[in-house]
This record gives structure tokens, C-alpha cells and sequence, in this order.
């Protein structure tokens, strides 16, 4: 009897492990292919909206839409405020974080919206530190071809990009510079900055 | 044939790239700027510029002047570039893309009607750019300091020393008669004109926006490094680490 219930209760303890193993591993599972496979669907994305032949401010939103779905804007957002989102309140954070979504997509739509007609192929992916990098070239009209490179985690617990490095221009460096020299014009006031933010871009 | 003026440009280089050479060395993901306080200046003025003169002569040049028209000027003046570009191949040992260079330069000269149009780029036969700025880097000069120029925009001491070399030795001041000297240089500045133009909204997004002088600096380092292929750096930050990046 009592060694019945040990029995079982070894199995489940197994299973149950087993069970725990098996429901960590979508987060454990990034590897090369999935890495790919998520840049894949944002270049369709990229591709699809800048050929659309849709408005100015419906490609803004649907920008919006694919930060906000395949990239990781939170933590690109701390990245970018640096320092400052050491002392920010959580309601800061949230405002902050929403705010800089639109600055985002309207900056990027805009560069991207130069690729219309053009368009963008993955080419390579691999690991990189701990993350993976994706290796795409973004093909336009009438300019020779560059490299665009996407960085790739999982570490918030989904398979999302975190930065962008533009023919060798790194977004995430360039946004850390630019948001806080927008801070520094505000006198390091945070609320004027969001405020700022959601007209920027 | 060099006059004084032009050997005295060359020496002027050539103290850059020495100058550059003594300049404090820094550590990986720290800007070398020891000239900031001058560079600013410059970039100042330069901003000023951009706003009073190149940014408005550039919307009245792209509005009145039709896009074909343009994109012939920019098309002469690009062909202009190719035999510098292929001078630096030879400098570099690269000469698959010196005789890339050279056909282009002959088919749209002889085809594009003196380079008016571009008929090389339509049978996939691209420019391969080159300047002396990577022929000092090939042959291991040393960046030195980050410079921002008047008129010129942002530059290394390495970068600035190749840009006048390139102007000294344009094998087109050879090849081209005397007295229409002027022309390739007019060319290339209506070619500048006509960027500002095409890349207003990228340009203003960066010059007229807030930090523009560290925004322009580290856009000008980053991509000026990955076209010479310099070996990667480590990212600097890994924002899941270190979320505030110190």
C-alpha cells in the first residue's frame, strides 16, 4: 500500500516534472529557426503594409500594430529612457512606454514608407551573446541594396525583436541618444517628455 | 600637374592622418572627440546652413526642376566619381572592383551619353564606392579624432584627410579639358543639392531634432565603419541584463 503510494506518487511526481518541463519549453525553444521565423513574419508584415498603397496615417497605425505585436517595446523603451526609468513611477512607465510605441512607429514607418516599392528578404540568422540575430537585405528602387539586422530574445517570455541595426545604424543606440536629448531639453522632467512623445517621430 | 596650392593640401592631410595618429586612443564603445567644443561649433554653423540656405535652395531645385532632370545631373555626377573610386581599388589591391569601376565608367560614358543616364546600373553592373579615407584605413591608419566640418558635415581626422586627398587627385581634373573644369564641380553640387532634397525627411529628422550633434556623430561613426567592414563590436549593452545600459 504504502509503497503503491510512493509508487505513484514518484510517477506523478515525474509526469508532473515532466508536465513543468514541457510548459517551460515554449519559452526555452528560441533557437535559430524561431528566430527566423519570427523576422519572416515581420518582413511579410513590412512588406505587405509598404505595398498596401495605404494613407500615411493607416501605415502609422499598422506600424503600430507590428511593434506592438512582434517587438518587445518595453523593454526597448527602458533601454532607450536609460537612467531616467530608474526613478519613474510604474504610471510613468506605462505612459512612457505607450508613448514612445507611437514615436516608434511613426519614425520607422516613415523610413520604411521610403521602401515602397522595394522590399525586404531574411537572409541568414544565428546566434549572437544571448540572443539570436536575423540577417535580412532590404532591396529599393534605384539604390544599391543594404543590410538589415534584427535582434531577437525571448527573455520577456516571447519570441520578440529588441533592436534593429539599419546598414550598420543600431536603433536602439540611436534612441537611447535621441530620447534623452529630448529629455535633457525638458530639464529631465519625465511627464513633459511624454507629453513630447506622443506628437514625435 | 600639382601646383603649390594642391601640395599644400596634400601636406595638410598628411598632418592629419599624423595628428591622428597621436590622438588619444579609446576604449571600445567610447566616441573619440576630443574636439567636441570645435565640432559643435561647426555643427552649429553647420545646422544654421542647412536651415537658411541648403534646405530651402534644395526644395526650390527638387520643385521646379523636373525629377528626370534631376536624376540625370545626380546620374553625371555619380559617373564623375567612378575614376576616384577606381584609383582607391588599385591603392587597395582590389581589382575586381577597379575594373567594375572602369566598365561602368566607359559603358555610361560611351552608352548613358557622358553619363546623363545610367544604362550599366540597368544591366546589374552597380558602382563599387571607394574613397581614400578606406585606402588609409587598408593600409592601417589609424581613425583618430571625430571631426565635424563646415560645409562638409561630420568626418574623422582618417575620413577628412581622404576626402582631400580624393579632391587633389580626381583623375577627372586630368581627364577632363581645361577650360570646362567647372563643370564636374557644379555637377556635384547640384547632385548634393538634389540629396538633400530626396532625403528631406531623413535628413531633417536628424539635423533638426533634438541631440542632432551626438545623433549625427553616432549615425556617421556606426554606418562609416560598417561600409569599411571594420570588425564588429560586442553590443555595448544587453538592455535584458542591464535595462538602464550605465
Amino acid at each position: 500500500m504504502a509503497s503503491e503510494l510512493t509508487r505513484r506518487r514518484l510517477l506523478a511526481g515525474v509526469f508532473g516534472g515532466a508536465a513543468v518541463v514541457g510548459l517551460a519549453r515554449p519559452a526555452l525553444a528560441l533557437d535559430t529557426a524561431a528566430a527566423r521565423a519570427l523576422v519572416d513574419a515581420v518582413v511579410a508584415e513590412v512588406n505587405r503594409i509598404i505595398n498596401s498603397g495605404a494613407s500615411e496615417a493607416q501605415m502609422f497605425a499598422e506600424f503600430q500594430a507590428l511593434f506592438a505585436k512582434y517587438a518587445d517595446v518595453p523593454i526597448i523603451a527602458r533601454a532607450a529612457l536609460g537612467i531616467a526609468a530608474r526613478s519613474a513611477s510604474p504610471a510613468q512607465m506605462t505612459a512612457f512606454t505607450q508613448a514612445f510605441e507611437g514615436y516608434l512607429s511613426r519614425k520607422y514607418g516613415r523610413r520604411f514608407r521610403e521602401f515602397i516599392g522595394g522590399k525586404i528578404q531574411v537572409t541568414n540568422a544565428y546566434p549572437l551573446n544571448n540572443f539570436y540575430e536575423v540577417d535580412s537585405t532590404a532591396t529599393l528602387r534605384g539604390q544599391p541594396p543594404f543590410d538589415l539586422r534584427w535582434w531577437v530574445s525571448n527573455k520577456s517570455g516571447r519570441d520578440l525583436f529588441f533592436n534593429m541595426v539599419i546598414d550598420g545604424v543600431n536603433m536602439l543606440a540611436t534612441e537611447r541618444t535621441q530620447i534623452g536629448a529630448m529629455l535633457d531639453q525638458e530639464h529631465g522632467n519625465l511627464d513633459a517628455l511624454i507629453t513630447r512623445l506622443k506628437t514625435a517621430g | 600637374m600639382p601646383g603649390p596650392r594642391r601640395s599644400g593640401m596634400l601636406w595638410a592631410a598628411l598632418v592629419a592622418v599624423t595628428v591622428g595618429a597621436c590622438a588619444p586612443k579609446t576604449g571600445p564603445g567610447l566616441i573619440n572627440d576630443p574636439y567636441e567644443a570645435q565640432n559643435r561649433e561647426n555643427h552649429a554653423f553647420n545646422v544654421a546652413f542647412d536651415s537658411h540656405v541648403l534646405q530651402p535652395v534644395s526644395q526650390a531645385y527638387g520643385k521646379s526642376v523636373p525629377g528626370p532632370l534631376r536624376r540625370g545631373v545626380s546620374n553625371f555626377s555619380q559617373n564623375l566619381d567612378l575614376p576616384s573610386y577606381a584609383l582607391n581599388d588599385i591603392l587597395q589591391a582590389r581589382f575586381a572592383s577597379a575594373g567594375q569601376n572602369v566598365l561602368r565608367f566607359a559603358f555610361n560614358t560611351v552608352f548613358g551619353i557622358g553619363g546623363i543616364f545610367d544604362p550599366a546600373g540597368a544591366l546589374g553592373l552597380p558602382p563599387a564606392e571607394n574613397d581614400f579615407g578606406r585606402t588609409l584605413y587598408v593600409w592601417g591608419a589609424p581613425e583618430g579624432a571625430y571631426l565635424e566640418v563646415p560645409f562638409l558635415g561630420p568626418s574623422t581626422q582618417r575620413d577628412l584627410a581622404g576626402t582631400v586627398v580624393d579632391i587633389v587627385t580626381d583623375p577627372v581634373n586630368y581627364i577632363f579639358p581645361k577650360r570646362m573644369h567647372n563643370y564636374p564641380t557644379a555637377a556635384h553640387l547640384a547632385a548634393r543639392v538634389g540629396d538633400r532634397y530626396k532625403y528631406n525627411s531623413l535628413i531633417n529628422s536628424i539635423l533638426h531634432a533634438p541631440g542632432s550633434y551626438q545623433q549625427e556623430r553616432l549615425i556617421y561613426l556606426e554606418k562609416r565603419h560598417h561600409d569599411l567592414g571594420m570588425p564588429e563590436q560586442a553590443p555595448t549593452f544587453d538592455p535584458y541584463e542591464d535595462p538602464y545600459g550605465k
